[in-house]
């Protein structure tokens, strides 16, 4: 058993009980995430809010598309309704008539729109928000298009600024995620430039897909963590790709990067870039390291600054705290009296680096 | 005639409703005037699944005696007769008793294709053979079916079946996925919260993989794919981690879409197991090579170069299984001092993170 079950610390207990306290007070949010319209995911809302009340539960529907289709209209037709208000052309869900209601469960359509100018609350999720605090649960829906923090990805692959928004971090802190996957429709023969058409928007909707299956994937990732530090066991499940780039004065930070970013991006990874800090540095060396230190950060990269007497240990230990599953080293080619006592830190890294690649880049 | 399409219902574990799904799409196909028939089912005593089937044309399976015992198997010179538009095949990656035509149902789902059939199918992601080392890693259970990552590659779509794990095990404990006493057991294998939750990330991660997959060959010429220009080298031994070196590398090589080799050296012990290990890269499709050279470091570095190979990738074994051996991680590190100018990759399995389960 490689599991680490260890006893936690009072602190860690009272967040623990304090997490639990504040969690089961407060409704619990499930988002339904489609990458565009008329993939199911009003469907799939309603028969979860079906099945909640066929299990008891008190469902009322908060907010939902005029136009449905037929099967999602039946579904409707079963359960409570509280309209929309309407003001000056837009809607916004009626929060005061909700909270009299206080239903268990609440129905939310369309999460990323906003209200009407003059309304209390700028967002309909700030409306959400305020459901879930008063401990209302909320079954709710979104496109990945809406999400803030995706918004030049979105427009890169579409051409289209949406103005209307959801922060990431609503949708990462929701109970549950699900996502309502179908490949795009294929499209049909028309003529040549309809045709031409049809294909441009259907690898649209693709890249869109990708955008929403990598969220799910990274909710799902948060959760995972979240679970196991609440259970108190320490372990890494590999389920994402880590890459550790390790920089010293000689690296060859071009290609190390390069290489790095292509995995990144290949593999929906995360990447880190660290350094071991070497207090008595020569001037020439100094600099050396601060350029490629820079040649990271211009790529994008997060570094990290880590201490310690023994590099390859400070090293692991880091890599393993964070999970990381490729770690990157230059190959020294100065063998130094340390190395030779010691052994070349490089060799004890691929000696000891159990559970991780060892990326070793020519200098 | 044009080979037929295959879509895949990817889950990541009995009961997240992909078969139900599969069976949904074959009646929506069939209301289009399709002309559907579902060539193999598995009812595992679900009534809400069974009860898609209801108005569907079933292919009668196939019995095959076994020792003693008769087997059922999908009846594939049945369907290839009966020639319908639309096949639904549930589990993909089911192994046939011997005795079968074929050793693996995605094998005979392949002659379907052949046809011009069109087929639906259903698998979950743990077998996924690339994936292999890493759920035996989250899971503790190796996993014996598996399928070539080729052909998941080739299917024309691939979804993902998505449900939350507390909804899954919500499932499960009313009795819809398993009976009873199967469910007891299925709580100590992969219906364990977090590892549903693992497993589930590692599926919603190859789903979006496999778009970008797509869109990829769609779009781009070979040239144009980043880390085309690599050419990766795995270097196949007699150890048993040479398997787990295999899967990893040829992951990284599809994910980079680079090329990759296999090569061993030959030698006068373990021969037998490093055939057993080429044979096992070639049915991923990787191309193998047989070397002869006095030193491996430098047999494998000149046709490294003669290849114009860009990374070498090496199985970090366990270190001092016997005195006369060259323990591998001295020769990963000989090959690292000697390989200046290539990227060298020393691959290392991670133990599983839980003791594997009571058989």
């Amino acid at each position: 058993m490689t599991s680490e079950m260890r006893r936690r610390s009072p602190d860690e207990l009272l967040r623990e009980y304090q997490a639990e306290e504040t969690a089961a007070a407060s409704g619990q949010l499930k988002v339904f995430l489609g990458y565009a319209s008329g993939v199911g995911k009003s469907f799939r809302m309603l028969d979860e809010a079906r099945r909640r009340r066929e299990r008891g539960a008190d469902v009322v529907v908060g907010a939902i598309q005029t136009k449905v289709p037929p099967e999602v209209e039946a579904l409707l037709g079963k359960l409570d309704v509280i309209p929309l208000q309407s003001v000056a052309d837009r809607s916004l869900i009626d929060v005061e008539a909700l909270l009299r209601r206080r239903p268990g469960v609440c129905v939310i359509d369309g999460l990323a729109y906003d209200n009407p100018p003059g309304a209390p609350r700028q967002h309909r999720w700030q409306d959400v928000q305020l459901l879930l605090d008063a401990g209302i649960h909320v079954i709710a829906s979104i496109n990945i298009q809406y999400i803030a923090e995706l918004r030049d990805q979105v427009e890169a692959i579409t051409g289209k600024r949406v103005q209307e928004t959801v922060p990431v971090s609503f949708v990462r802190n929701a109970s549950d995620i699900e996502i309502v996957d179908a490949p795009p429709e294929e499209p049909l023969e028309r003529s040549v430039e309809q045709q031409v058409d049809a294909e441009r928007r259907a690898r649209q909707l693709s890249r869109l897909r990708e955008l929403a299956l990598v969220l799910a994937a990274d909710v799902v990732d948060h959760q995972l963590t979240e679970y196991l530090e609440r259970h108190g066991i320490h372990q890494q499940f590999r389920t994402q790709e880590r890459i550790l780039v390790c920089v010293t004065p000689r690296a060859n930070i071009h290609e190390m990067m390069e290489t790095a970013l292509t995995i990144a991006e290949r593999f929906h990874a995360e990447l880190i870039v660290a350094y071991v800090h070497q207090p008595n540095l020569a001037e020439e060396d100094r600099v050396a390291l601060e350029e490629r230190l820079t040649i990271a950060r211009t790529a994008g990269a997060h570094v990290e600054l880590l201490e310690g007497d023994d590099p390859a240990e400070v090293l692991l230990r880091f890599a393993r705290s964070r999970g990381v599953t490729q770690i990157f080293v230059g190959h020294s080619q100065r063998v130094g009296l340390k190395a030779r006592i010691l052994g070349n830190p490089i060799d004890r890294l691929i000696g000891s680096a159990t559970g991780m690649d060892v990326r070793v880049f020519p200098q | 005639m044009s080979p037929g399409k295959l879509k895949i219902f990817m889950g990541y574990a009995a009961g997240v409703g992909k078969t139900y799904k599969m069976l949904e799409e074959a009646h929506a196909l069939k209301a289009d005037g399709v002309d559907v028939v579902v060539g193999y089912f598995e009812p595992h005593g679900r009534k809400d699944t069974i009860a898609k089937t209801t108005d569907l044309e079933m292919i009668p399976r196939r019995k095959i005696e076994y020792r003693g015992t008769v087997f059922e198997e999908m009846d594939t010179p049945a369907i290839l007769s009966r020639r319908p538009q639309v096949c639904a095949v549930d589990e993909f990656p089911h192994t046939n008793i011997p005795g079968a035509e074929r050793a693996k149902r995605w094998e005979d789902v392949q002659v379907l294709l052949d046809a011009g059939i069109d087929v639906l199918t259903t698998m979950n992601i743990q077998h996924l053979e690339s994936l292999n080392d890493q759920v035996w890693h989250i899971t503790g259970i190796r996993v014996r079916e598996t399928i070539p990552d080729w052909v998941v590659q080739r299917a024309d779509e691939v979804v993902m079946m998505d449900l939350t794990p507390q909804a899954l095990l919500n499932r499960l404990e009313r009795g819809v996925v398993y009976a009873r006493e199967k469910a007891e057991q299925a709580r100590k294998n992969f219906f364990r919260e977090q590892i549903l939750v693992a497993l589930r990330e590692l599926a919603l991660r190859q789903a979006a993989h496999e778009v970008e997959h797509r869109l990829e060959n769609e779009n781009t010429s070979p040239e144009e794919v980043p880390g085309r220009r690599h050419k990766i080298l795995m270097l196949v031994t007699a150890d048993p981690e040479s398997v787990m070196l295999i899967r990893r590398a040829k992951r990284m090589g599809d994910f980079m879409a680079a090329e990759c080799f296999a090569v061993a050296m030959q030698s006068s012990t373990g021969q037998d197991k490093i055939e057993k290990h080429l044979n096992f890269a070639r049915n991923l499709h990787i191309e193998t090579r047989l070397l002869e050279g006095e030193d491996v470091v430098s047999t494998l570095l000149d046709f490294a170069r003669l290849n114009q190979i860009t990374q070498i990738f090496l199985a970090r074994s366990k270190v001092g299984v016997s005195w006369f051996r060259v323990p591998s991680q001295d020769l990963a590190q000989s090959i690292v001092r000697f390989a200046k100018d290539m990227q060298i990759v020393i691959v290392s399995q991670a133990q599983p993170t839980f003791d594997s389960p009571a058989k």
